[in-house]
């Protein structure tokens, strides 16, 4: 498979501040690589300087395998799509659309053309002629897309393009941005904070904090098996207890919480009884009220503080007895647990496959 | 009642500017439009006549100065624009936002002395025995001392540098709301650094730069004191023959008709600037 981007060793600093921490990754063709992660991680720091934008302070970039060092932006063939679009306001849609073109030297037919097809592939049949402030937030977002697309980049930068969006038309917009790249087979390199995002639309994520790279893998394995505990926090919803093993073997280890329950849990890494360890559980994780049959659970019960009611992604929020940790334990809109009240008394269950266990870090 | 609050509130907020307005400004337009349609004969006798503005088309020296004039103004806005886009380019995208105030502050400082002052600084660097050729005999690049002062160039000199501040000002304004990332996106596209200036900066900044033109015209074609001092006898100025109507020939007759034609000419070169930039005063002067 070819290699459409390629960062090696990377590092950004200003001053004394390291923006990118010696970052390294692949992209390879046509895929939808995103880079996720909280702000000011230094991700923008990163795409601006795959654009060009900004110079690497050590390390080199390679797009389709030539060095990107000392081309500026305009002879990359890379594109950016900024996080406010950048869209010319002095131009009209079409003109937008064409400006890369005329830079290229195109002439007029081919560009009319050009920008015709791309306007019919974004939906926007008609547009040419419409200014950029006649157009919703959505439409907009078509045309920075299509005013790069035309370009036929090797890769397409994405800068939170969903960020400015509401959450219905985001929501809309994530499902249309996956078609289109699986349609025009264009690389897109998207980085976001929202997870959903990253999750949804990506064949590969890279989960970036505080300028590197924490774990680069598919948006299943980045939430069912996240490298570090930064990733577990980060990518979708977690539970932490805090704790130390009481005794281990290779593949599992018995933990006593600081709050004194004992679980069972399975472990990816060699610990030894006494270390201090965080275990993470997702709240879809813990079953309600489990059979009495189901083996190697770990059981225990709660108390029900509050019903947080969101459609499908209803939660519990509860507290173990005698304890003040709160959790948030998914509550499927089955009708299966609708007598289940504030105050209640429960019991929770977990399968000990799915903890995930890390080595205290703080 | 309260629209007849709101009424007298409007009256009495506008009451001072129409008064202003026309005592100071229609009223002596009037008085000097009737006066130009006045003539004088030799034995005092007058009469209304086209004459002053007949002696205008007929004798040379003086559409000569008016066009002169007009085509030097225009020249000085120019160029007090080519100079003034870098400058407020860089106060406003370039350098560091906390030295922004104090620039400008520096663009300002000149002006806080009064225009003679500067004008006579600059007599002081370039006359013949001034300190530019002072320094460039002791250096030897010249064995005798030229006369930098009453040349045309000299007075475009001194005409951009007092205008520099009227046309930076408001493009730095128009400059700080464009986004930065609609040059880099322009950039990202491929375009080089001459595109950007004109597909980019100079759309944006049109409203500034037409509202800082018109200023600056204005002002070095009503100019008397710079092209006076610095352009001498040899640079003649349309102000100047004003002046000699008024003052030395005491004809204000023919001084009113100079006046009005210099009104018409600065009203039709806005206009047709406002014309070709497709642009509209309400715009511009927002």
């Amino acid at each position: 498979m070819q290699i459409d981007l390629a960062v090696k060793e990377v590092t950004k600093t200003f001053d004394d501040f390291v923006a990118v921490d010696n970052v390294s990754f692949e992209v390879a063709d046509g895929s939808f690589f995103s880079i996720l992660g909280p702000s000011g991680c230094g991700k923008t720091t990163l795409l601006r300087m795959i654009a060009g934008l900004t110079e690497p302070s050590a390390g080199t970039i390679e797009i389709r395998g030539k060095s990107m060092h000392g081309i500026p932006p305009n002879k990359r063939p890379v594109n950016l799509i900024f996080q406010h679009l950048a869209l010319f306001p002095m131009m009209n849609v079409g003109e937008n659309i064409a400006f890369g073109l005329r830079r290229r030297g195109d002439d007029k037919a081919t560009i009319k053309d050009k920008v015709n097809t791309m306007l019919e592939r974004v939906d926007l049949t008609g547009f040419a002629d419409k200014k950029v402030d006649q157009l919703s937030g959505g439409q907009k977002q078509r045309v920075a897309i299509a005013r790069c697309l035309v370009l036929e980049p090797a890769v397409l930068l994405l800068d939170e393009p969903l960020g400015a969006l509401d959450l219905k038309l985001r929501e809309q917009m994530k499902v249309e941005l996956k078609k289109l790249q699986a349609k025009v087979g264009t690389t897109f390199v998207y980085i976001t904070h929202d997870q959903s995002e990253a999750l949804v639309m990506s064949d590969q994520v890279a989960v970036m904090n505080q300028g590197v790279f924490e774990q680069i893998d598919t948006p299943q394995n980045l939430y069912n098996s996240p490298d570090t505990p930064f990733v577990a926090q980060f990518v979708g919803d977690n539970n932490t207890w805090s704790g130390h093993i009481r005794q281990c073997d290779q593949k599992a280890a018995e933990i006593e919480t600081n709050d004194g329950r004992l679980f069972r849990t399975k472990i990816r890494q060699p610990m030894q009884p006494g270390d201090e360890v965080d275990l993470f559980l997702r709240p879809e994780a813990m079953l309600i009220q489990p059979d009495a049959g189901l083996a190697n659970l770990n059981r225990f019960e709660v108390i029900v503080k509050d019903l947080l009611f969101d459609g499908a992604n209803s939660r519990l929020l509860a507290n173990p007895l005698d304890a003040d940790t709160e959790l948030l334990i998914a509550l499927p809109q089955t009708h299966q647990y609708d007598y289940i009240q504030k105050n209640d008394k429960i019991e929770i269950g977990w399968d000990e496959q799915s903890g995930i266990c890390f080595p205290r870090s703080r | 009642m309260m629209k007849n609050q709101k009424r007298w509130g409007l009256f009495f907020f506008l009451a001072p500017v129409v008064l202003w307005l026309f005592v100071l400004i229609v009223l002596p337009h009037i008085d000097l439009l009737i006066m130009s349609f006045r003539y004088e004969d030799f034995d005092g006798n007058k009469s209304w006549s086209l004459k002053n503005y007949l002696n205008f088309f007929e004798e040379p020296i003086y559409w000569l100065t008016f066009v002169r004039t007009a085509i030097y103004s225009i020249l000085v806005t120019f160029l007090t624009f080519v100079i003034a886009l870098p400058v407020a380019f860089y106060i406003t995208k370039v350098v560091n936002p906390k030295y922004q105030g104090f620039l400008l502050v520096l663009l300002l400082l000149p002006f806080w002395v009064s225009e003679l002052v500067r004008v006579y600084g600059w007599m002081i660097l370039l006359r013949e025995s001034g300190v530019i050729n002072h320094f460039l005999l002791k250096l030897g690049i010249l064995n005798q001392p030229i006369e930098m002062l009453y040349r045309d160039s000299t007075m475009i000199l001194g005409l951009v540098y007092t205008s520099m501040l009227f046309m930076v000002v408001p493009i730095v304004s128009v400059l700080d709301s464009l986004d930065n990332s609609l040059i880099e996106a322009a950039y990202d596209l491929g375009a080089n650094m001459w595109t950007i200036l004109f597909k980019i900066i100079i759309p944006h900044a049109t409203p500034g730069i037409v509202s800082g033109s018109i200023v600056v015209f204005m002002l070095t074609l009503g100019n008397y004191l710079t092209p006076n001092l610095m352009g001498g006898k040899n640079s003649l100025w349309f102000t100047e023959q004003i002046y000699n109507q008024f003052i030395a020939s005491f004809n204000w007759n023919q001084g009113s008709a100079f006046g009005f034609l210099l009104l018409v000419l600065s009203s039709i070169v806005v206009w047709l600037g406002l014309k070709l930039t497709r642009q509209n005063l309400k715009k511009v002067v927002q």
